[in-house]
């Protein structure tokens, strides 16, 4: 058993940024990352990092353009944090060494990106996620944070009280690739899961292979709700074939979208008279499948997006890393001919329930990045906003974590008395309860009475059983099998465009792959580097959280953000300004709802029509 | 754990007829405005087609795989399909123990460069219709192989480390919290392709002094001191400092300018100039010459 006092999983972003912040507030901090951490999908991102750095601009413009953005589904707390916090943390970069681009006078270059009122965006060409990530692991080398990097943490050694929120998080178990020996990992203060997006769930993502909610549904599991799921947003523009992210910083610069007629079809077709190509994300996303659907699209499948009038050089300066990724991901020469653009599977708005100093409600369990909700991103995120998160919040939790003292917080957590009760929404059918088995759970044996130790050792076995059970059996089904129709339903069914008869569907066939789950088997009998068992849980992962979006997107009946339902094409202020909470309880998923906080600082944010 | 070389030059003659041996490194096509064209040709050809791979095969703990070999993969072509799309098919359609690394697909991670027909790529980036078949995949030459296309990271990692990875500020002015350091934008051009390095691996595993010299940094750890060695934003003292590790005995001198490291650079990193550019340093500092 390995012991340290806090213990972050996953090191991208925010892992890197918590793991910094920890060890910075005096902890003994180590990181568990089933890659090594400048592979994580953080090194992905392109735009930029939103920032009100310079005069002119300030960090209540940046909470306005944040809450608008999140259709007024943001909670203001944590919105305003953001704002305040992003200016000193991007500037804290830089201090690290971050090469970001830079104006004449040697000062960063900020750009402007979707839905913001001022060029806030602040970017490093069209790679800033690859020198976020390279620079924040360069600081965990420079201070010796311990990483044990391919180890696959498979569940959390939490206490197994009947409410989650009496539950304590003392560690967790992780398998090591290269070896498959199944070790407990013990942390005496925290445990900050950083596992990022659960993109997985589709089929036609920007996201890496190794996204796949491993920590939504351990945290789930582990009795912490999962907040606004149903919340996904589609990037308007990934390459067709592949997924691969084509930066918004393109349109940014001036990259304009026409039909395969000719229009420049933002403005000509009326989605968004005034920012055109720079209105938020779902919006941008719902144009180009109308145009597509009404005959408008390139081989019936995208649009185009032209940057060619930008010119080489600017091109070279600002982007030049897409002209490689058109080139080797779709043989297209973008300083020539325009790209071919659809809307890609890019960001979960929603993620595990945390306040704004990280913490679930499960004490010692705190989440942050991607993985986590805070809720920032509302409805929908705006470009240029989920680097910021990353930074701040993973700092936040790591220090909270470390023990120190960020104060009461605002956003409450958990099932409470100011919860609503669940929905009567009517399910098609029993979600949840098959695949049990399989879950490894909330530790049994825990409760006030048992040690942490304790508590470790039990999970360990259990999680130990777990994998002989799986290489033990002969033959049944294979987990490629049930991930592929799991992410065809969910592409299918749950897309940009959501209708409830589509969603119940999926409900379904996530319950067929639940159930066929239960007959699954590694084929491999190698214990060396077996990423056919790691998918294999991997896929357990994906079911539930799949089941979680969907769940999400049927009880939510109006349309907000990135959440669109064609029986209800309004948003629905006097009902719907509350969170989605789904809770694994007893085996199976409940659905309560919390009011959205509106109330900021020194003003409240107004719900009001949303226009670009 | 036991492990096995994969010695590239010392693996037996391919049985299959077919085969027309590895690729030459000056066949291989270099970026430009015909690319496009014929790669869309090569893939009109190919529509209906089923694409033969040839892929290493080793696991310590299985039997019939204690023997390195060759399995032979017959995987239906899709438009646009890259190396690693074939090995994922393969993998999830025929035999769910074929192990390789891989992650983002899009040529960022770095955690998928193989020894394909012959050189290291990416395999994310390298489009099958490109190659001739049959493709031959390998993993990387001159590492560890853990298990079929995955090798032993750790020496790559510790060379990395060896070179102090990381910002070091203590020379220059104390900034105020909110007030950036200032970089011209000509010293930012100069260390960016430098800041481009994903950690592959294809560079060290290309360099024939690397493979002999167990104790060379080799050209990614380098290519990294480049980009802080070169960047106004740190002092003299930490330059003179970076330059003192690079001059060591294994050091920057033990690089023979032979460029296989920047010809495998998936991200066309100069790294051959870079090392040459950080001799002339040394040399302009008057550091110890081995």
């Amino acid at each position: 058993m390995y012991e340290h006092d806090v213990i972050v999983v996953g090191a991208g972003g925010a892992g890197l940024r918590a793991a910094i912040a920890a060890h910075e507030a005096g902890a003994d901090v180590a990181m568990v990352t089933k890659l090594h951490p400048v592979r994580s999908h953080t090194g992905a991102a392109e735009g930029g990092i939103n920032a009100a750095l310079q005069e002119g601009d300030d960090w209540e413009l940046h909470a306005y353009d944040t809450m608008k953005g999140s259709d007024y589904l943001g909670d203001a707390p944590a919105v305003e944090t953001l704002a305040q916090d992003a200016p000193e943390e991007t500037i804290n970069l830089e201090h690290w060494g971050m090469p970001f681009s830079r104006e004449e006078d040697g000062r960063v270059s900020q750009r402007p990106f979707g839905g913001l009122s001022y060029p806030r965006t602040t970017y490093a060409g069209a790679e800033t996620g690859h020198h976020l990530l390279h620079t924040m692991y360069e600081q965990v080398v420079k201070r010796g944070i311990q990483v044990y990097d391919e180890w696959y943490v498979m569940n959390l050694a939490t206490t197994d009280e009947a409410d989650p929120n009496d539950r304590e998080c003392h560690g967790v178990v992780a398998y090591d690739v290269q070896s498959g020996t199944i070790e407990g990992f013990k942390a005496n203060q925290g445990v900050v899961l950083a596992t990022g997006g659960p993109g997985q769930a589709f089929d036609h993502t920007t996201n890496a292979v190794s996204c796949t909610g491993d920590g939504h549904a351990m945290a789930y599991r582990a009795g912490a709700p999962l907040e606004d799921m149903e919340f996904i947003q589609f990037h308007p523009t990934s390459l067709p074939s592949t997924g691969v992210l084509i930066s918004e910083g393109v349109r940014g610069e001036g990259g304009i979208l026409y039909n395969s007629e000719g229009e420049r079809f933002m403005f000509e077709h009326g989605y968004a008279n005034n920012s055109g190509e720079l209105a938020s994300r779902d919006v941008v996303a719902r144009a180009e499948l109308t145009e597509v659907d009404e005959g408008r699209g390139v081989e019936d499948e995208y649009v185009h997006l032209d940057m060619r009038h930008l010119g080489e050089d600017r091109i070279m300066d600002r982007l030049e890393n897409i002209l490689h990724l058109a080139e080797d991901f779709e043989g297209v020469d973008g300083l020539v001919e325009p790209m071919p653009v659809k809307p890609g599977q890019h960001y979960a708005m929603g993620g595990i329930e945390v306040d704004e100093n990280g913490q679930t409600c499960v004490d010692g369990l705190y989440a942050a990045g991607e993985c986590a909700c805070v809720s920032v991103h509302g409805g929908n995120r705006l470009g240029g906003n989920a680097l910021p998160e990353l930074i701040v919040f993973g700092k936040r939790a790591g220090r909270h974590a470390a023990g120190d003292d960020l104060g009461e917080p605002k956003i409450r957590t958990g099932y409470g008395d100011d919860v609503e009760d669940e929905t009567e929404t009517e399910l098609p059918v029993a979600p949840g309860e098959a695949g049990l088995d399989a879950t490894g759970g909330v530790a049994a044996d825990g409760g006030v009475t048992a040690d942490p130790e304790g508590i470790l050792e039990r999970t360990v076995e259990t999680a130990r059983e777990r994998v002989d059970r799986l290489m033990d059996k002969e033959d049944g089904v294979q987990h490629a099998e049930i991930r592929a129709k799991l992410q065809k339903a969910m592409t299918d069914y749950v897309n940009v465009f959501r209708t409830e008869e589509g969603v119940k569907k999926a409900l379904e066939i996530i319950r067929e792959c639940r159930q066929e789950y239960q007959d699954v088997y590694v084929d491999d009998p190698s214990r060396t580097f077996n990423t056919d068992l790691q998918q294999t849980i991997e896929t357990r992962n994906l079911i539930d959280v799949a089941e979680s979006i969907a769940l999400g997107a049927l009880v939510r009946d109006e349309f907000r953000g990135a959440h669109w339902r064609k029986e209800h094409q309004e948003r629905k202020d006097e009902e719907w300004l509350k969170h989605t909470l789904i809770s694994w309880d007893d085996g199976e998923p409940s659905i309560f709802y919390r009011p959205v906080i509106l109330e900021g600082q020194n003003k409240t944010y107004e719900p009001k029509e949303r226009s670009y | 754990m036991s492990t096995q070389q994969a010695e590239p030059e010392s693996q037996e003659a391919p049985e299959d007829p077919e085969m027309k041996g590895a690729e030459s490194p000056a066949a291989e096509e270099q970026k430009g405005g015909g690319m496009v064209e014929e790669h869309a040709e090569k893939e009109a050809e190919l529509e209906g087609e089923t694409v033969h791979i040839k892929v290493f095969r080793y696991d310590p703990e299985v039997a019939d795989k204690q023997e390195p070999r060759f399995d032979d993969f017959h995987v239906p072509f899709t438009k646009g399909m890259t190396v690693l799309d074939s090995v994922m098919y393969a993998r999830d359609e025929y035999d769910s123990s074929l192990t390789f690394r891989h992650s983002c697909r899009q040529a960022v991670c770095g955690s998928d460069a193989f020894f394909v027909n012959g050189k290291q790529r990416l395999g994310c980036k390298t489009q099958i219709s490109d190659l001739e078949q049959p493709v031959r995949i390998e993993p990387l030459p001159h590492q560890e192989v853990v298990k079929d296309l995955v090798v032993d990271m750790d020496h790559f990692y510790d060379q990395m480390h060896a070179v102090e990875p990381y910002f070091q500020d203590e020379d220059t002015p104390e900034t105020d919290a909110l007030e950036e350091q200032r970089q011209s934008p000509e010293n930012r051009e100069k260390i960016k392709m430098s800041s481009r390095c994903i950690w592959c691996g294809a560079c060290m595993s290309s360099c024939n002094i690397a493979a002999g010299d167990n104790e060379y940094l080799g050209p990614a750890a380098i290519n990294k001191a480049y980009k802080f060695a070169m960047d106004d934003r740190e002092g003299e003292e930490i330059k003179e400092h970076r330059l003192r590790i690079l001059e060591q005995e294994h050091g920057v001198w033990r690089c023979q300018t032979q460029f296989s490291c920047t010809e495998v650079c998936p991200k066309d990193i100069p790294l051959t100039e870079h090392i040459q550019e950080l001799k002339r340093e040394a040399v302009k500092k008057n550091l110890k010459f081995w």
